[in-house]
C-alpha cells in the first residue's frame, strides 16, 4: 500500500463546531481477565519478551481449537448492562479475513451485525458533561473480539524500514464499543473516552492507566462532506489530538476549495500527523462469515439479572452521592467522579479529615493545575491521600502559610516525600521567633543604608524595608510581627542619631 | 443453463492482492475460470426454496461452550517462532505495513 504525508496544516483547537460529527470506535482490554479471548496464554504480556506469551491456539496452529474465556461474557454483560444497552439472547463470532502481519491466523475473531450476525449488545448510551451542559452519546453496539499483535516501529511509522511484531497481545480479550455519530467536537469526544474509561473502571472490567489498554478510531466528517475514519489513536491522550489535526486539516481542503476524500488516516503519534492508508479494502474484502470452531453464547434473562446485582456504583451514582453526601458542586463532583483513581483519593481523604469542601478545593485546583501541567494521572503522581491531608493540617496549625503550602505540593508530586519532611529540609517553616526576625531585620537595615534615611520621611521606605525582610525569609517571616520589629528599630535608630 | 460471467479478472487480481501473493498470465485466466465454476455450483444451491428455513451458523447444536479464566503454559519462543521466516530480537519481521 502506497502512502503521502499531507502538507502540514496549522493546528487549532476548536471548542464548538456545529458542523463536526464524530463517531468513535473504542477497543477496551478486558483487563481483569487473566488469560486471553480463546486460549489460556496469560494476558499479562506487558513487559514480557516478545512472543512468549503463544500457543497452538493463539497462533492459529491447524486442527487447534479456541474456546471463549466464560468470564470474558460476564464482563461484557457488565459493561452491556453499565451502558444501558440491550444484551441478545443468542449471539455469534465472527471471522473477519485480512493479510497483515497483526494476527497470525490471517483472520481475527470479532463479532459482527451484518451477514447475520449478532453482537453480544446493541443500543445505549452514555451522558456527558461539556461545559456545564448534559448530554447523551449513544452507542450503536459492543462486541467481544481478539486484540492483535503489537507492531513495533523504528520511530515514525512513515519512515520505519520494516516492521517487528510480538504475538503476545494478539488474542487478548478486547471489548469494542461503537458510538453513533453523536460527537461535535474533540472535547466532547475526550470528555466521552473520559467518561467511559471512569465506567470501565468503576466495573472493574478495564484499567484504562494501562498502556494500550484503551485505544479507538475515530470517524469524522464536516460540513457534510465525506467521512474520514483515522486509525491507530493509541491512547485517549492522543484523541484531542489528532482530531483537532483532522478538523484542521478538513477545514483547509475545505477553504482551498479541494474536496475531501473518503478514505482511512493513520495518526502517526510521533509525526502528530494523519497519513492517508490509501487502501483498496473495502467492507466485502475482509469476507466475514461465522467462525465454526466456536459455539453461540446464549444469555438467559436469569444470567442477565445476576449480573445485575453485581454491578458497583457508577460515575453517575457516584456524582450524586458525593454532592448529597459531602455537599461539594456538582460540576467538582463532575470532575472528580470522571476518573476512578480521583475520586477514590477524595474519599480516602475525608476518613483522614472530614471537611470535604476543604479536601475538594485543594483538589479541584492545585492537584489538578499540576497533574495536568506535568500531562500525569493522579496515579502516577506520588501523592498520597495522606500527604495532601497533612499538608492541609500543617496549614491548619500555623506551620506553615497558605502560600507556602502551594509550593510544597508539587515538591510532593514530584518527589513522594512528606509535607513536613519536605518543610524542615527546605527551611519553610513560618518564622514567628522575635529573636530570628530582629537578626534579620539589622542586616536588612544596615544593607539599606539610603532606605533607612528615607524612612524618617517617607512612610514608603519602611514599607520597603519590610518587604526585604519578606523577601529575605522568602515570605515565612510572620507578617505583623515583621512589621512591628522594623519599625521599632528605626524608632530606635532615630533616637540614637 | 445460461452460463453467467460473475468473476472477470480484474476480480482475480484484487482477490491475488488481499492475499498477498502475486499471479501469472495463465495463473489469472485459470483462477477466473475455476472460480466461476465453483460460483455455477452455488448458483445450483441457490435455487432450492430456503424462505421460512432458519440459516444455519453452527452445526454442533451446542451453545455456550466456555472454558475457565485459568493461565495455562504457554510454547517456548524458539518452538513458535519456528516457521517465521526472518526474526529479530525474539520479534517477526514483517514488510512495513501501512
Ligand atoms: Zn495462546
Amino acid at each position: 500500500m502506497s502512502k503521502k504525508i499531507t502538507s502540514v496544516v496549522v493546528f487549532s483547537k476548536e471548542e464548538f463546531a456545529e458542523d463536526v460529527v464524530i463517531g468513535l470506535e473504542v477497543h477496551c482490554q478486558l483487563t481483569n481477565l487473566r488469560t486471553k479471548l480463546f486460549c489460556g496464554c496469560s494476558s499479562e504480556y506487558r513487559g514480557e519478551q516478545p512472543n512468549t506469551h503463544l500457543c497452538p491456539i493463539c497462533l492459529g496452529m491447524p486442527g487447534s481449537l479456541p474456546v471463549a474465556n466464560r468470564k470474558s461474557v460476564d464482563d461484557a454483560m457488565m459493561v452491556a448492562l453499565a451502558l444501558k444497552s440491550e444484551i441478545a439472547e443468542r449471539s455469534l463470532f465472527f471471522r473477519k479475513n485480512y493479510y497483515y502481519p497483526d494476527m497470525p491466523k490471517n483472520f481475527q475473531i470479532t463479532q459482527y451485525d451484518q451477514a447475520g450476525g449478532i453482537p453480544i449488545a446493541s443500543g445505549g448510551e452514555v451522558s456527558i458533561q461539556v461545559n456545564h451542559e448534559n448530554k447523551q452519546i449513544r452507542i450503536r453496539r459492543i462486541q467481544l473480539e481478539e486484540d492483535p499483535a503489537k507492531l513495533v516501529h523504528l520511530g515514525s511509522i512513515d519512515t520505519s524500514p520494516y516492521t517487528l511484531v510480538d504475538y503476545n497481545r494478539a488474542g487478548i480479550a478486547l471489548l469494542e464499543i461503537i458510538t453513533e455519530p453523536d460527537l461535535k467536537s474533540s472535547k466532547e469526544a475526550r470528555v466521552f473516552l473520559q467518561k467511559l474509561r471512569s465506567i470501565l473502571e468503576h466495573l472493574g472490567v478495564s484499567d484504562g492507566k494501562l498502556e494500550g489498554a484503551m485505544r479507538c478510531d475515530a470517524n469524522i466528517s464536516i460540513k457534510k462532506g465525506n467521512r474520514v475514519e483515522i486509525k491507530n489513536i493509541s491512547s485517549f491522550k492522543e484523541v484531542e489530538k489528532a482530531l483537532n489535526f483532522e478538523i484542521a486539516r478538513q477545514r483547509a481542503m475545505n477553504s482551498r476549495g479541494l474536496k475531501v476524500e473518503m478514505e482511512t488516516r493513520h495518526w502517526d503519534d510521533v509525526k502528530r500527523v494523519t497519513i492517508s492508508l490509501r487502501t483498496k479494502e473495502a467492507e466485502h474484502d475482509y469476507r466475514y462469515f461465522p467462525e465454526p470452531d466456536l459455539v453461540p453464547v446464549e444469555i438467559s434473562k436469569e444470567k442477565i439479572a445476576k449480573i445485575s446485582q453485581i454491578i458497583p456504583e457508577l460515575p453517575d451514582a457516584r456524582l450524586d452521592r458525593f454532592v448529597k453526601l459531602y455537599k461539594i458542586p456538582s460540576y467538582d463532583a463532575g470532575v472528580l467522579t470522571s476518573d476512578k483513581a480521583m475520586a477514590d483519593f477524595f474519599e480516602e481523604c475525608i476518613k483522614l479529615y472530614p471537611d470535604a469542601k476543604t479536601i475538594s478545593n485543594w483538589m479541584m485546583t492545585d492537584l489538578l493545575r499540576w497533574l495536568h501541567e506535568k500531562d500525569i494521572e493522579i496515579k502516577e503522581a506520588k501523592v498520597t491521600p495522606q500527604h495532601l491531608v497533612e499538608m492541609i493540617k500543617l496549614i491548619d496549625d500555623g506551620t506553615i502559610s497558605g502560600k507556602i503550602a502551594k509550593s510544597v505540593l508539587p515538591e510532593i508530586l514530584n518527589t513522594g516525600k512528606t509535607p513536613s519532611e519536605i518543610v524542615t529540609e527546605k527551611g519553610l517553616l513560618r518564622i514567628a521567633s522575635r529573636k530570628d526576625i530582629e537578626l534579620l531585620a539589622d542586616r536588612v537595615l544596615i544593607e539599606n543604608p539610603k532606605a533607612v534615611q528615607d524612612a524618617a520621611v517617607d512612610e514608603k521606605a519602611i514599607h520597603y524595608l519590610i518587604g526585604q525582610l519578606m523577601k529575605l525569609t522568602k515570605g515565612k517571616a510572620d507578617p505583623q510581627l515583621a512589621n512591628q520589629i522594623i519599625k521599632e528599630k528605626l524608632k530606635k535608630q532615630s533616637k540614637s542619631n | 443453463m445460461k452460463k453467467m460471467v460473475s468473476i472477470s479478472e480484474k476480480e482475480v487480481e484484487h482477490i491475488a492482492w488481499l492475499a498477498k501473493i502475486t499471479l501469472s498470465e495463465e495463473e489469472k485466466k485459470l483462477f477466473t475460470e475455476q472460480f466461476n465454476t465453483i460460483l455455477e455450483y452455488f448458483r445450483i444451491i441457490d435455487e432450492l426454496e430456503t424462505e421460512g428455513t432458519p440459516p444455519t451458523f453452527n452445526v454442533q447444536n451446542l451453545e455456550n461452550v466456555f472454558r475457565e479464566d485459568i493461565v495455562e503454559p504457554s510454547l517456548s519462543r524458539e518452538y513458535s517462532l519456528k516457521n517465521a521466516s526472518k526474526k529479530e530480537k525474539g520479534y517477526v519481521k514483517a514488510s512495513r505495513i501501512i
